[in-house]
């Protein structure tokens, strides 16, 4: 087995007398693709939260690169640095354009400079369709090329990692091909990464391994062919058959 | 709910609560002995200096502080706690109908969107001070019929017109605040204009402005001290009655420290409420 880019065991997570996330184990070689699916309420965002250091988990081991970040003296920002994420709700600044949201954390966090930091993060955007909209401020596009620019400010950081936490729920159908078109051309180059998502479809065909979640348990994991067609546990099947109709 | 009770935490977690049990033991040792030794040194530094005896004595005296202090309390709680209590009534309604003026669309009400305008241009910009003055001596000197020449009644209105122009400009600042959205979205309701106002934008916008505004008003509690220089027998002016015939500076210290005990809670209060409003607001926000 190769090195294992992110490797949780046992995580555990509590809000008060509520388990959120119980026993939760998750092993991530660089390339895999991993999609946690489940009913809302699940624990996919908080494990998203948890594996990103935005929530302390109350017992378990998170490995990252080889090292464990669920230690309190670990420098969370640099372990954030190596790690990107991108929510459902977008949250772009909305006081800064398009380009310097992208280029923000280049600049300030990774030191790169001005020129280079603009280069790359045009270069992602005419990638991603959003060429003529660097200069806009967030506010002014569409909630499909807003979440299009939150993965690339994203992945202008060059996170060996990317957490995508239901980027899709708020868009309608239609724009929501626009971003899957890209997570898919991103897994194909091979990025990391580990998504929430309600589209079963495209979990069925970019991921590596998806991952069910029940009551904050991961109750059955595996290759997309084999969940979706001979799904082990009654809870799996009741599940696929509501979502898949 | 057994389940939470027959987890027990690992090793591993077990080990990880003692490392932040020491951090934070840790951390709460570096705040000590930044306190002791910032706050420390500041009183070291008073009072070795050269003249702190004398300070001392005029600013510190306590048979001075004893005897100032009732005639000080009466003249605190009779004129300034008053005015600033009846003020605060009166300037939070007017601000708001003035920031509400600005803020309107309506062709009809193009007049009162200037008056609006020219009065927070106008108020704003006259020291507070030449307001009392102006009408004080001035209203009474109009010998009006029927007009009253109270010095506490004009000292209010100047006041309440200075801080009404202020805390407009506030009230506005935080209604503007509020995204487009939240307009839209109340619209699509079918909400008016007016409703829109009343029950989405303002409500909000009030919230997010609540600090400048307890600025505003603790600003307001200490210029009450400004309507003594007009000849108010306030807190200040009878500190200063004492002071001159007694040749003391304490009864200043004195009406500092009745300033600062009013201030003081009305800030931890303010906080209390906005924290307990956003804790509601946010509980499991993402």
């Amino acid at each position: 087995m190769s090195e294992a880019l992110l490797l949780a065991t046992d995580v555990r997570k509590t809000y008060g007398d509520k388990v959120v996330l119980a026993d939760v184990s998750l092993r991530l070689e660089p390339h895999d693709v991993v999609c946690l699916i489940g009913s809302s309420g699940s624990g996919k965002s908080t494990l998203l939260r948890c594996l990103n250091l935005l929530e302390d988990i109350d017992d378990g081991v998170i490995e990252f690169e080889g090292r464990e970040i669920s230690d309190p003296r670990v420098d969370r920002r640099a372990v954030r640095s190596r790690m990107g994420m991108v929510f459902q709700s977008y949250n772009l600044f909305p006081h800064m354009t398009v380009l310097e949201n992208c280029t923000l954390a280049p600049r300030r966090v990774h030191g790169v400079p001005r020129k280079e930091a603009e280069e790359r993060a045009r270069g992602h955007l005419a990638q991603f369709g959003l060429a003529d909209q660097a200069d806009k401020h967030p506010d002014r596009m569409s909630g499909g090329q807003q979440q299009r620019a939150a993965l690339v400010r994203a992945l202008c950081t060059q996170p060996t990692l990317l957490l995508l936490d239901e980027i899709t729920a708020a868009l309608d159908p239609e724009l929501v091909g626009d971003v899957l078109t890209i997570v898919r051309d991103l897994a194909e180059q091979g990025t990391t990464m580990i998504l929430a998502t309600h589209e079963m479809s495209f979990a069925r065909d970019v991921a590596t391994s998806v991952c069910f979640l029940d009551q904050g348990r991961i109750l059955e994991q595996g290759p997309p062919a084999e969940i979706f067609t001979r799904p082990r546990e009654q809870r799996t099947r009741e599940f696929l058959a509501r979502v898949l109709g | 709910m057994s389940e939470a009770e027959a987890w027990q935490p690992s090793a591993r977690e077990q080990e990880r609560e003692a490392v932040r049990r020491s951090l934070r033991r840790r951390s709460l040792l570096v705040s000590s002995i930044a306190t002791v030794v910032v706050l420390g040194g500041l009183v070291l530094g008073t009072v070795t200096s050269p003249g702190w005896d004398n300070v001392k004595a005029t600013f510190f005296s306590w048979p001075d502080a004893r005897d100032s202090f009732p005639s000080i309390w009466h003249a605190f709680w009779t004129y300034n706690v008053k005015l600033f209590l009846i003020g605060e009534a009166l300037i939070l309604p007017l601000a708001l109908l003035v920031a509400l003026a600005r803020q309107s669309r309506a062709a009809a009400l193009l007049p009162l969107r200037i008056i609006a305008v020219v009065y927070t241009d106008l108020f704003r910009g006259i020291p507070t001070i030449l307001l009392v003055f102006m009408l004080a001596f001035g209203i009474p000197a109009l010998d009006l019929q029927g007009v009253t020449n109270s010095l506490f009644f004009w000292g209010l209105v100047a006041l309440v017109l200075s801080y009404g122009a202020y805390v407009a400009e506030v009230i506005r600042a935080g209604i503007e605040s509020i995204h487009p959205s939240q307009i839209a979205s109340a619209d699509t309701l079918g909400l008016s204009r007016t409703q829109t106002m009343r029950h989405v934008v303002v409500p909000q916008g009030i919230r997010r402005v609540i600090p400048p505004l307890l600025n505003d008003f603790i600003s307001l509690q200490k210029d009450t001290a400004l309507v003594g220089a007009a000849g108010l027998f306030d807190a200040l002016f009878a500190a200063r009655d004492y002071a001159n015939f007694n040749f003391n500076f304490t009864p200043y210290v004195v009406v500092a420290a009745y300033f600062i005990v009013l201030t003081i809670p009305l800030a931890r209060f303010t906080d209390h409420l906005q924290r307990r409003a956003m804790e509601r607001e946010r509980q499991g926000a993402r």
